[in-house]
């Protein structure tokens, strides 16, 4: 085994980064092994038989039913120690963040997180809040790789076939010292992101809570309901349930029209579906104006209501 | 309760980032440093906790060069008790296992019940220090911390999942949790606060990593664009007028 791809259970089908994973584990060559966890292992596994893979291994165990990073650690461990792969690749999800450096510093094997593209030894990640970008690199005979959302697309997997084949790990109990609970979802308010048409969308460019009415004002005579990026949520300037972005709802309008939003990845993970993105910032190099259809340079609070103004006019 | 509190200086998000000589870093001496945003959130979680129990320590450990004393003073100023400054050479290291061995070896000593971090640094964004600790300390971790309950010789932690979701874990200390953002309403120091800090005590211990590190940022560059965008830099009401005129004719949205 050249490479070990962490798979991921998103209700119990593959998680969509995880198949990015393959793509770029895929990419990177070599022998390229499949790890699938938890009580949904086996279904996990059969999305992956027609992929051109070594093979994939399936663990499960009663310690590891609800995922937990205790146990998840300890079996990536275990793997990675039997079948010493040069690299370890996964998606960077949540769960990643939880337990992939757990396996880093057990077994001192660097961890490059979130990563955008790769060529020869040199992987692409951003930096400084997506204003840079860094080639990072390690020294060490092994690393570990995760790929950000969107460095590759599930269609590109190379199809093939493989078989799943279990492994059996002796889990003790007193490794799992965490107790987890099921998942559960919280109100969403009344309020559906998700299928609007037209999103006016507020960041922290708005300044202060004062000057939310603004963008209130713009989406209502453009008929568009009014989204916000996180630190507008985390001040308590807007409800949470209006959050765009990796914790927050996943949109696809016609209209993203952003007002004061720097455009950090787990920001635009949840918006660049969008048909058009118009954005307002007053920084040119801003990140979001990279994945922008029109990229209005310039002052919200300056820009908005005059825009307001002329739309009622029409 | 002895907690530790890891505060990272950062660049502002307003700051200049213009490239170092080499490319491989930010030029330090025209940027403006800040708190790292959610370890200003994981500060507020421990000081609350303190308070809530009425009794403990809060310290704030902050790695980097000397003008990081500036960020352990804010917390100070915060009601942070006292701070521990590791302290590098001027180019700071990117490589989190050995950044994370170096906490290690100060925070062994102190035996402290709980590391609170933030879930990511604004610059290196490696996501990963506060659970390479966790686990280098035989500590229990969590990471996405949006609400923490401490119930006797275990804490819950409400965890942000994706897309919505949420999820409840119960950990034995010590614990390493890293915190998400708006989980608290941060303080500002008071004037009192101010005052007190300068009486605070910050230890000083020297580390020197730059020549062991395995993983390395050997580049920095702007990022290249291939989509195309309509740049709009004109004065307001120029501005103005294109956007309605966009609006209307090529989105159509009336
Ligand atoms: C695990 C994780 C999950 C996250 N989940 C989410 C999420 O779901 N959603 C989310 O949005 N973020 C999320 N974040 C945070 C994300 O990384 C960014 O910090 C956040 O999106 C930044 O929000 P912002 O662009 O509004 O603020 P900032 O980054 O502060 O940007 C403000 C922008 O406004 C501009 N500006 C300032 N004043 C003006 C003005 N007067 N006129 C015009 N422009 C102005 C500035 O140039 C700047 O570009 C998450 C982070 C992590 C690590
Ligand atoms: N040099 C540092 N000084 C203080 N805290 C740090 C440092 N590096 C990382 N941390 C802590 O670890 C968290 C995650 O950082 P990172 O893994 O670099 O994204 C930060 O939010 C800080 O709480």
């Amino acid at each position: 085994m050249d490479i070990l791809v962490v798979l991921e259970d998103s209700q119990g089908s593959l998680h969509r980064l995880s198949k990015e994973a393959i793509v770029g584990a895929q990419e990177l060559g070599g022998k390229v092994v499949a790890l699938a966890i938890g009580k949904h292992c086996e279904q996990i596994a059969s999305e992956c038989l027609s992929f051109d893979l070594e093979n994939v291994i399936t663990v499960n165990h009663e310690l590891v039913s609800t995922y937990n990073a205790d146990g998840y650690s300890n079996i990536v461990k275990t793997i990675i120690e039997a079948n010493s792969p040069k690299i370890i690749v996964t998606g960077h999800t949540y769960q990643t963040r939880d337990f992939m450096p757990r396996v880093s510093a057990a077994l001192d094997i660097p961890f490059i997180p979130d990563i955008i593209s790769f060529s020869e030894g040199s992987f692409v990640k951003q930096v400084l809040n997506a204003k840079l970008n860094a080639t990072a690199s390690f020294s060490t005979d092994q690393v570990i790789l995760s790929f950000q959302s969107a460095a590759f697309t599930e269609e590109n997997i190379t199809p093939g076939s493989c078989s799943a084949k279990a492994f059996d790990v002796n889990l003790d109990s007193s490794i799992v010292r965490s107790k987890t609970e099921d998942p559960f979802q919280e109100d969403a308010g009344d309020v559906d992101l998700e299928s609007a048409e037209l999103l006016v969308s507020v960041g922290r460019g708005i300044e202060k809570e004062e000057n939310i009415p603004m963008a209130f004002e713009l989406a209502k005579v453009l008929g568009a309901e009014v989204s916000a990026s996180r630190p507008v949520v985390d001040s308590g300037w807007i409800d949470s349930f209006r959050q765009v972005g990796s914790s927050g709802s996943n949109v696809a309008p016609k209209l993203y029209f952003s007002l004061g939003i720097s455009g950090a990845i787990q920001h635009v993970v949840g918006m660049k579906g969008a048909k058009a993105i118009l954005a307002i910032n007053k920084d040119k190099d801003a990140p979001i104006f990279e994945i922008a259809d029109y990229a209005v340079v310039g002052n919200v609070l300056e820009i908005v209501p005059k825009l307001t103004e002329a739309l009622k006019n029409q | 309760m002895k907690i530790a509190v890891l505060v990272k200086q950062v660049p502002g998000s307003e700051s200049a980032l213009p490239l170092n000589n080499y490319q491989n870093w930010i030029e330090e001496s025209s940027v403006t440093f800040v708190m790292n945003p959610p370890d200003n959130y994981a500060l507020e979680e421990a000081l609350l906790i303190k308070e809530r129990l009425d009794e403990g320590e809060v310290v704030i450990v902050s790695m980097g060069p000397d003008r990081v004393q500036k960020v352990i003073r804010e917390g100070l100023a915060k009601g942070a008790d006292r701070g521990i400054h590791i302290k590098e050479s001027p180019e700071i290291v990117k490589d989190p296992l050995l950044i994370a061995k170096s906490f290690t070896t100060v925070l062994k000593e102190e035996n402290f019940d709980l590391v609170l971090s933030g879930l990511q640094s604004d610059d290196t964004g490696m996501g990963q220090t506060g659970v390479l600790i966790g686990e280098m300390l035989g500590a229990s971790t969590a990471t996405l911390a949006i609400e923490t309950r401490l119930e006797g010789d275990h804490i819950k932690v409400k965890r942000e999942l994706e897309a919505g979701w949420f999820q409840w874990v119960q950990l034995p200390l010590p614990a390493s949790i890293s915190i998400q953002s708006g989980l608290n309403t941060p303080r500002y120091p008071s004037l009192k606060g101010i005052m007190g800090a300068k009486k605070k005590v910050i230890k000083c211990i020297s580390s020197d990593l730059a020549s062991k590190q395995a993983q390395t940022i050997d580049k920095i560059f702007i990022p290249q664009t291939s989509k195309q965008t309509e740049v709009i830099e004109a004065d307001v009401d120029v501005a103005v007028s294109r956007i309605v005129e966009i609006l209307k004719s090529e989105i159509k949205v009336f």
